[in-house]
């Protein structure tokens, strides 16, 4: 991962190939019609694993969100990451949050997911499709990710 | 012409029988010239899943809100948004939404801001609906636009500003629908939703504490009207149905619900909802707030 200046001369991290894509994906159409691309993504959220669809608790449950979703970001022996989420049908927008970074976080080592910027939600162009507040439920579960990471570097470095 | 009343016998009960409408009835009138239903969600994907056949989307957010200032769009915006859905001045609009239709209300309270007279509410939303296995479809109506009138909202009878909120403390009754966690002070929002950032918890002077749910039946359409006259009249909050009543919740949204309740299905003629609510009021400067389960009185300071 490199860095890049902003503007305003601060220092961007740039986003994983994988992010920037999905990215590029939202910004490549209309406004409008990117409602319809979240809808996708809510549709191809996978299934739990096994061992946490037979234990949801082991997933958290992420506050910011409107809806239940829990989430968990695991981290293999080779330090790379897995993100598994769950979330009700009738709540499609967060399930497309859970997707965007099942999809993208999924595969990166470690220290790549630590680096994504905190404003990744607001940089895939939904910010007045869906609202500020509604992205609230990504930051969430982004920080979230985060934190359960340097939990799990914490204890098995 | 506005669409004919249901007459099922619980809705007949009710103070303003022409507001509510059953999943029967609707199902029974869907299609008919003259009836626009509205899905209003607080997911802004849902009713991208699958509505109502023929509904169209009116979304609180992106569409009822003024994207720069903390307040509703104007009438010029108001009268493009309908129009474009189809919607005329005489249309009977039928709402419904998720969450037991807490948007739902919300959008029926901004389409009366703004006067349109014929507004009804689907008894139960999208909820019961959906649990009653009725037709749904992912196709988007392209209705042809409609000429809606400008019209200037009421800002006045049916909607409080901070400023008409502190007047009232002490000197009428406000409701507060919140959780009882996010009354007394303990929780800043409501439990498993994004955090607003308020800087205070607690609830206004005075305010007592009756949780909008209080409201709704298992199905999540509204309880009878002796259910609800037991809960907000004689026996209950001891409210009169001509008490100037002030509700609030943390946007506006959930206390649109009890404002619908307390307005059409029980009668109340001066109920105004305080939008601001506590996102507005925890962090206001100088305003007071009360803690824990009391009410609290009303301080000097606004006597």
């Amino acid at each position: 991962m490199s860095t890049t200046t902003d503007p305003s001369g601060d220092p961007v991290a740039e986003l994983p190939a994988s992010l920037a894509e999905i990215r590029d994906e939202f910004l490549a159409v209309p406004e409008r019609e990117r409602l319809q691309l979240l809808l996708e993504f809510a549709n191809e959220l996978p299934d739990l694993p096994e061992r946490y669809a037979s234990a949801p608790g082991m997933l958290e449950r992420v506050e910011e969100c409107q809806s239940p979703v829990r989430a968990f970001a695991e981290v293999d022996g080779e330090s790379v990451v897995h993100f598994y989420a769950t979330a009700p049908a009738e709540a499609p927008t967060t399930r497309g949050f859970a997707s965007i970074l099942a999809q993208g976080v999924s595969g990166l080592t470690a220290q790549q997911v630590l680096d994504i910027p905190d404003e990744f939600p607001l940089q895939i162009g939904l910010t007045r499709a869906i609202s500020p507040l509604r992205l609230n439920g990504m930051s969430g579960m982004l920080t979230r990710a985060k934190r359960q990471i340097r939990e799990q570097l914490a204890t098995h470095p | 012409m506005p669409a004919p009343l249901d007459t099922t016998e619980k809705i007949t009960q009710y103070a303003h029988p022409d507001r509510l409408v059953s999943t029967d009835w609707l199902a029974e009138h869907l299609g008919q010239q003259g009836i626009v239903v509205v899905e209003s969600d607080e997911d802004v994907l849902l009713y991208e899943t699958g509505h109502i056949p023929g509904a169209v989307k009116i979304d609180w957010h992106t569409d009822l809100n003024d994207p720069d200032t903390r307040d509703y769009i104007d009438g010029k915006e108001f009268a493009q948004l309908l129009g474009s859905k189809g919607i005329g001045r005489d249309t009977t609009l039928v709402v419904y939404g998720d969450k037991n239709n807490w948007w739902a209300a919300y959008a029926a309270w901004v389409f009366t801001l703004f006067g349109h007279e014929d507004v009804r509410l689907l008894d139960g939303g999208r909820g019961k609906w959906i649990a009653e296995g009725r037709e749904t479809t992912t196709d988007v109506p392209a209705p042809d636009t409609v000429e809606y009138p400008v019209v200037e909202r009421d800002d006045v009878t049916i909607r409080a500003f901070k400023e008409d909120v502190l007047a009232h403390v002490g000197n009428g009754p406000l409701v507060d629908i919140r959780s009882p966690q996010e009354f007394t002070g303990e929780r800043l929002h409501i439990p498993d939703y994004p955090e607003e950032g308020v800087l205070r918890g607690g609830h206004i002077p005075t305010a007592r504490n009756v949780p909008w749910a209080t409201a709704v039946a298992e199905d999540g359409t509204y309880k009878s009207r002796e259910q609800l006259e037991a809960i907000y009249q004689e026996g209950g909050l001891g409210l009169a149905s001509d008490d100037e009543v002030v509700t609030y919740c943390r946007i506006g949204e959930r206390s649109s619900h009890t404002w619908f309740a307390l307005t059409y299905l029980l009668g109340f003629d001066k109920v105004r909802n305080y939008d601001g609510s506590w996102t507005e009021w925890g962090n206001a400067v100088r305003v007071p707030i009360a803690k824990g389960t009391e009410p609290g009185e009303a301080p000097a300071s606004l006597a």
